[in-house]
């Protein structure tokens, strides 16, 4: 959340005295400090100590969207698991050995007449389980408040262009699901295994923002 | 629970604006939409936020709007749609037009 909730200076950055901060000099915004003081205070009373806290980080930190991606390369080879998939997103990704959180898991298809995009313009809600942690732009206001009203223009920011009779489906991530996209495979990938179809899927093409590239062909 | 919406009704998000931790977007509330399909019954997130049970559940929905419904300067195509998930206490079945 910091990145809304920036401190208010109330005096200009070129008044006297105001120096930048030396590099070694960290400059905690008001809801790190809060978090900060609440770790603090939770570790003293012996809730948790720092040791498991850092476990739960690194735990967190070791999720990567290389598992969504496993599963998008997976759908594109089997079809009986993408269909299992796209009728039950969170059972499809436990065969695979993957779990998907306590939220459900909902994945959405594209086709040649309709492409989905995610959003969650409320906070941040995102498939953290398949995909880590959600980048900075996604958490943006301005993502957040242009791609539900404009996402034809947000997604030509991204480099996707389009046809104008390709549906967009944008889908606000609002309660208690979260939301990935199955993006369809590109062309030129047919002779592709399993394990090379993943390399081309990107986190940004599991959020909708982006399409699988062709591979690149070494002739 | 009663299941009071099925996927395919008309439905209309209330227009209404209370204060707490509320999950319908201030954009749809008031716009008319259709039932996708229903998505399970939740504990109710605006009793949750005040560190009550949550209960009773609430059905939730996954909804379907235009976006020309939506936004009145739209500019994408026709068919382009925005679908989230709204908890049955803010919906009402549309009238027939």
């Amino acid at each position: 959340m910091s990145e809304f909730h920036e401190h208010e200076h109330g005096h200009p950055h070129d008044a006297p005295g105001h120096a930048p901060p030396a590099p070694d000099e960290k400059v905690h915004s008001y809801y790190q400090l809060l978090g900060l003081a609440m770790k603090e205070l939770l570790i003293e009373k012996g809730v948790f100590d720092a040791g498991e806290i850092a476990r739960a980080i690194e735990k967190r930190d070791a999720v990567t969207p290389a598992l969504g991606a496993a599963a998008v390369a997976r759908a594109w080879t089997d079809p009986q698991f993408k269909e299992r998939l796209l009728a039950d997103g969170s059972a499809a990704l436990r065969e695979l050995g993957l779990d998907a959180g306590a939220l459900r898991l909902v994945v959405k298809e594209n086709t040649p007449s309709v492409h989905n995009v995610i959003v969650c313009t409320l906070c941040s809600c995102y498939p953290r389980d398949v995909l880590g942690l959600p980048p900075s732009w996604y958490k943006s206001i301005e993502y957040r408040a242009r791609v539900v009203r404009e996402p034809r223009a947000v997604l030509r920011e991204f480099g996707t262009n389009l046809a104008d009779d390709v549906a967009v489906c944008v889908h606000d991530s609002t309660a208690d699901v979260r939301y990935l996209v199955l993006p369809m495979r590109p062309a030129g990938a047919e002779d592709l295994g399993v394990e090379e179809l993943a390399a081309l899927v990107t986190r940004d093409c599991m959020v909708g923002v982006a399409l699988p590239a062709a591979p690149t062909r070494i002739d | 629970m009663a299941d009071p919406f099925a996927p395919g009704d008309r439905v209309r998000v209330r227009e209404d604006y209370p204060p707490g931790h509320v999950r319908t977007p201030v954009y749809v509330r008031g716009k008319p939409g259709i039932v996708v399909r229903r998505l399970g019954e939740y504990r109710n997130p605006e009793r949750l936020a005040l560190r009550l049970d949550g209960a009773p559940l609430k059905s939730l929905y996954q909804v379907r709007f235009r976006q020309s419904d939506l936004w009145p300067a739209y500019g994408g195509s026709d068919a382009d749609a925005l679908v989230l998930d709204l908890y049955e206490h803010w919906l009402v079945k549309a009238r027939e037009a």
